[in-house]
């Protein structure tokens, strides 16, 4: 049984997700195989029952991803029956962009942020959902649940649509579109409580597990697959680890933890000190670069 | 971990597998708590963000790697020397941070043992008062902040008349930086009193002051020792037990179809949220629009067929016939319909750089539907500083007005007032795209071309005749505090247990009804007097006794109620009273309020009182008690045949 909290919340994403299949021509679920990620599809399974969702979903992959959440998205989409767009930077990969060499912030910029542009704009997508949630950084705090972006994707933060109740502003031109936040409201354990009630398959990643590990500053990095540099001796060591957050494995911090299920996250999280994002290299390359980021028209 | 075959399975059988009872459960339970969604607002610096981050960091919303962050923060952009700059924790964009102002709305979370909170921590610039207005739509209540230093300030007032328009009832008035005066309680309670005369013509349910300084923490969670004087709760222990139930939640069944689900030839359903109200099968709808009817066969979820979903439910629902429905319809019971109807009048925030003009072509949204609109005409503007209405032709950025709409086609619509979830809209430019206005509407025009007057042989002295009495007004004008209810308390009942059909208006349950959009305003009063007159008459029609005690000072206003009714049925009892006697009994302490210059347009004081010139009764009251006076009444209607 869902707590009313989370019957409230469901019952407003699945409304925000049905607003945006009934007014758009064009829509896409980016889908990027994280825990919110899942969440937003099991969403979006509820919220057209008996009918599945009407779009398809879009994954930017910058080919550094683990390989658990590729098998596991692979696996996820074909088992639910849903189309799957998996979209590769090629212009990137040609010019050599990578974590190592191009530094995080260049790598995010042209991987991340440059290949979702060109996917939304090779299939001409007007509305593209997003797992970002309020409680996660504080310029996402200030972002709509329907986020205008211009010709260029970029958010303007100063000139954002007023929201007034539940009725959205969808219009857009030619070439503009919206990015669409079913989970703003929700807090990283709330997540994690509808995971777990829901029984929402997870990469077990989030999990704890023995894993090969080097220390990197203050984050650990996992050994993921041979293109991991490892400095002079530096010789990887295993460690029960997981994370909290998912993205390119040499950019992902993992912690040290025992809690090896779900529940046992959700304990874990009772007691943190430390932020979610904590662990995303990507975010502290300078202040506000989150901001920065989504002016770029990142997520 | 569930394998994804199994996940895939369980979804469409819609069937998830039990797990065992654990401390998570617990706190799935434990989240069963109540909700809260408030806003804070006011004007520009009087420390809305301190007091949001303040809260985030007392409740324990803020890990350590972000405390980190905000003690570099403060160092680099605070405006508190060298201490924490809590509004840093929520002015999370660059240009506020550099600016040291909020720009848009932020919208937080924490939660305390008792409650979960969403707070929206609103901007208090003009500039951006859409951005108010957004977080206030999503808002229960509000947090209203006040500069102890400042006082009562214009951009106060429009944030606390946009609070009222979009309907929130509860208001907390914070007199903040109270820590920089000297935590003096008579700044406080002028504050207070300032505001107080303000909001007597808004309609808020509640107002609780509390003195605060966000900066330092008194009285947000804890009670603070600088303020002794102050004994309320604090502002956290505020939220956490304000009752937020309105009377909406009787309001009737809405559902606006969102988006018709035909997954294959066998099933048509209509997807939507349930706007209010609830709706079980079996139950018989009707579309407001079309007016066509049908039943209810299946209220469809991922989860499993319901008997029953209420408001704020996300379903489909199937109907016994094919009846032909689309995105944008709303469902309702067929014996309580919304009006549906293309021309209304209602509340405008209007939003834009560019100026609202009448005439110019909008697209209006409300519930699912979008149509095309104009703007016929502007019935008035609100002069927010005086609280009057201003002629105007056009309408610029923050202004609120009330306009006439028309659409181009019929939409379905409750008043807002009834129910906001099918009465609010919003209107966007066609060219743009922009979001221009927010709107609540009042009622839908040309009435009278819908209700048809009533004609009947019932007339009033066929309903007096079953009562046996002969119907009319007893109408006590006097100062306050001369003694009017008391005596026309003691006629009631004596009436009353005499068998007479009696009534009983006073201030009390005529201004938080009828005439709770009233204030004090020697235009209001009249206006106040004219409407409970045309009750009072409506009721003598009814065949009724009715008593009146309203302090009624002007001539003018007796003489009209007087003249719309018959000879005899208006009886005018003067209430008389010294001015000096009034305030040494001051019951109510008006007119020490009225001295201390707290209460504007007080009679007696900085309002004339019009002695009657001719009263079908005197009662001078010096030294006589209100069972005495109440016999004179007596005395009178047995003279009249009135009553026995
Ligand atoms: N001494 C004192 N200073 C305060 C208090 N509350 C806020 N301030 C200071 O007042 C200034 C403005 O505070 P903010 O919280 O940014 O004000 P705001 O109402 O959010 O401002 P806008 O959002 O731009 O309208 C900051 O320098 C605060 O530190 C208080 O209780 N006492
Ligand atoms: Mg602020």
């Amino acid at each position: 049984m869902l707590s009313e909290h989370l019957k409230r919340l469901e019952a407003e994403s699945i409304y925000i997700i049905r607003e945006v299949a009934a007014e758009f021509r064009n829509p896409v679920m980016l889908y990027s195989i994280g825990k919110d990620s899942g969440v937003m599809l099991h969403l979006a399974m509820k919220a057209f029952y008996p009918s599945k969702p009407p779009f398809p979903l879009l994954h930017v992959d910058t080919t550094w991803k683990f390989r658990d959440m590729i098998t596991f998205r692979d696996n996820l989409a074909a088992s639910l029956g849903l189309e799957l767009i998996v979209h590769v930077n090629q212009e990137g990969i040609d010019r050599g962009i990578n974590p190592f060499d191009s530094g995080s912030s260049l790598h995010t910029r042209v991987m991340k942020t440059e290949g979702l542009k060109q996917a939304l704009d090779k299939y001409g997508f007007d509305a593209a959902f997003g797992g970002a949630r309020r409680d996660e950084e504080k310029s996402r705090a200030k972002e709509r649940i329907f986020s205008f972006r211009g010709a260029n994707h970029g958010w303007d933060p100063k000139n954002q649509r007023p929201e007034l109740w539940r009725l959205y502003n969808t219009r857009v031109h030619q070439n503009e579109s919206i990015r669409v936040f079913p989970l703003s409201n929700w807090t990283e354990l709330d997540i994690w409580l509808y995971t777990l009630a829901e029984n929402i398959p997870i990469v077990p990643l989030y999990l704890a597990a023995e894993r090969p590990v080097v220390r990197r500053g203050e984050s650990l990095i996992m050994v993921d697959d041979e293109r991991m540099r490892l400095n002079d001796g530096e010789r990887p060591v295993m460690k029960k680890v997981r994370f909290r957050s998912l993205g390119c494995y040499p950019l992902s911090g993992a912690v040290k933890s025992d809690a090896d299920t779900v529940e046992a996250v959700v304990q874990e999280m009772m007691t943190t000190r430390t932020s979610e994002r904590q662990g995303r290299l990507i975010d502290t390359d300078e202040a506000a670069s989150m901001e920065r980021k989504k002016r770029e028209g990142y997520f | 971990m569930t394998s994804l075959r199994l996940y895939s399975e369980a979804l469409f059988r819609g069937n998830l597998h039990a797990k065992e009872e654990t401390i998570v459960e617990r706190m799935l339970a434990d989240q069963n708590k109540s909700f809260l969604r408030f806003l804070t607002c006011g004007s520009v610096d009087d420390g809305k963000s301190t007091l949001i981050g303040r809260l985030l960091f007392e409740s324990q919303r803020i890990y350590e790697d972000q405390l980190v962050t905000l003690e570099s923060d403060s160092r680099r952009f605070g405006t508190t020397g060298d201490e924490i700059d809590y509004a840093l924790l929520v002015d999370g964009l660059d240009d506020e941070r550099q600016q040291g102002i909020t720009i848009d709305v932020a919208y937080r979370f924490f939660t305390t043992s008792v409650r979960a909170f969403m707070v929206a921590d609103t901007p208090g610039h003009e500039q951006y008062t859409r951005n108010m207005a957004t977080g206030a739509s999503n808002s229960d209540v509000a947090i209203l902040l006040i500069d102890a230093r400042k006082g009562v300030l214009p951009q106060t007032k429009r944030h606390a008349v946009i609070c009222s328009l979009l309907g929130i009832r509860h208001i907390v008035l914070a007199v903040n930086k109270i820590d920089l005066v000297g935590y003096d309680r008579a700044i406080f309670d002028q504050i207070v009193a300032d505001f107080s005369s303000f909001a007597s013509q808004l309609s808020f349910a509640s107002i609780m002051p509390i003195p605060i300084s966000a900066r330092y923490g008194d009285n947000v969670v804890t009670p603070s020792d600088n303020i002794s004087w102050y004994q309320g709760v604090t502002l956290l222990r505020y939220l956490e037990t304000i009752d937020i139930k309105s009377h909406h939640e009787a309001a009737p069944f809405r559902m606006a179809v969102q988006w018709v689900n035909r997954p294959n030839l066998d099933f048509r359903g209509y997807s939507g949220t349930v706007a209010s109200g609830a709706v079980t099968v079996g139950d018989k709808i009707a579309v407001a629009e079309s007016g066509r009817a049908s039943t209810v066969k299946s209220l469809v979820t991922f989860d499993g067929n319901l008997d029953q979903a209420r408001a704020g439910e996300a379903v489909t629902i199937t109907l016994t016939d094919e009846v032909d429905i689309a995105r944008g319809d709303v469902l309702c019971p067929p014996d309580d319909r919304p009006s549906v109807a293309d021309q209304f009048s209602a509340h405008l925030l209007w939003m834009s750089e560019d100026a609202l003009l009448p005439g110019r072509q909008y697209l209006l949204r409300v519930g699912m539907r979008l149509v095309p609109a104009t703007i016929t005409s502007i019935k008035h503007k609100l002069d927010i500083e005086r609280f009057e209405h201003l002629a105007a032709t056009q309408l610029s950025m923050n202004e609120i007005a009330v306009c006439n709409l028309s659409t181009a086609s019929p939409i379905a619509f409750d008043a807002y007032k009834d129910n906001p979830e099918t009465g609010g809209f919003i209107l966007i430019d066609r060219f743009t795209n922009a979001t221009v206005a927010v709107g609540m509407i009042d009622f839908a025009l040309r009435r009278a071309t819908n209700i048809h007057q009533q004609h009947t042989t019932v007339d009033q002295e066929a309903r007096a005749r079953i009562k046996s009495q002969k119907p009319c007004v007893l109408w006590f004008t006097g100062l306050s505090g001369s003694g009017k209810s008391s005596i026309s308390d003691v006629v009631e009942k004596r009436l009353h247990a005499r068998g007479y059909h009696t009534y009983g208006l006073d201030g009390d349950n005529v201004r938080h009804g009828l005439n709770r959009d009233l204030g004090f305003t020697d235009a209001d009063r009249v206006e106040n007097v004219r409407r409970i007159g045309e009750v009072s008459r409506l009721f003598v029609d009814a065949g009724l006794i009715v008593l009146c005690s309203f302090i009624s000072p002007f001539e003018a206003e007796r003489r009209m109620i007087r003249e719309r009714m018959k000879e005899d049925e208006f009886i005018e009892i003067f209430v008389d009273t010294p001015i000096e006697e009034c305030m040494r009994r001051d019951p109510k302490g008006l007119y020490a309020k009225a001295q201390r210059g707290e209460i504007k347009n007080f009679t007696g004081f900085d309002s004339p009182y019009e002695t009657p010139s001719a009263p079908e009764l005197h009662l001078r009251t010096t030294g006589k008690s209100a069972e005495e006076l109440a016999d004179e009444v007596l005395g009178y209607l047995r003279m009249k045949s009135i009553a026995i």
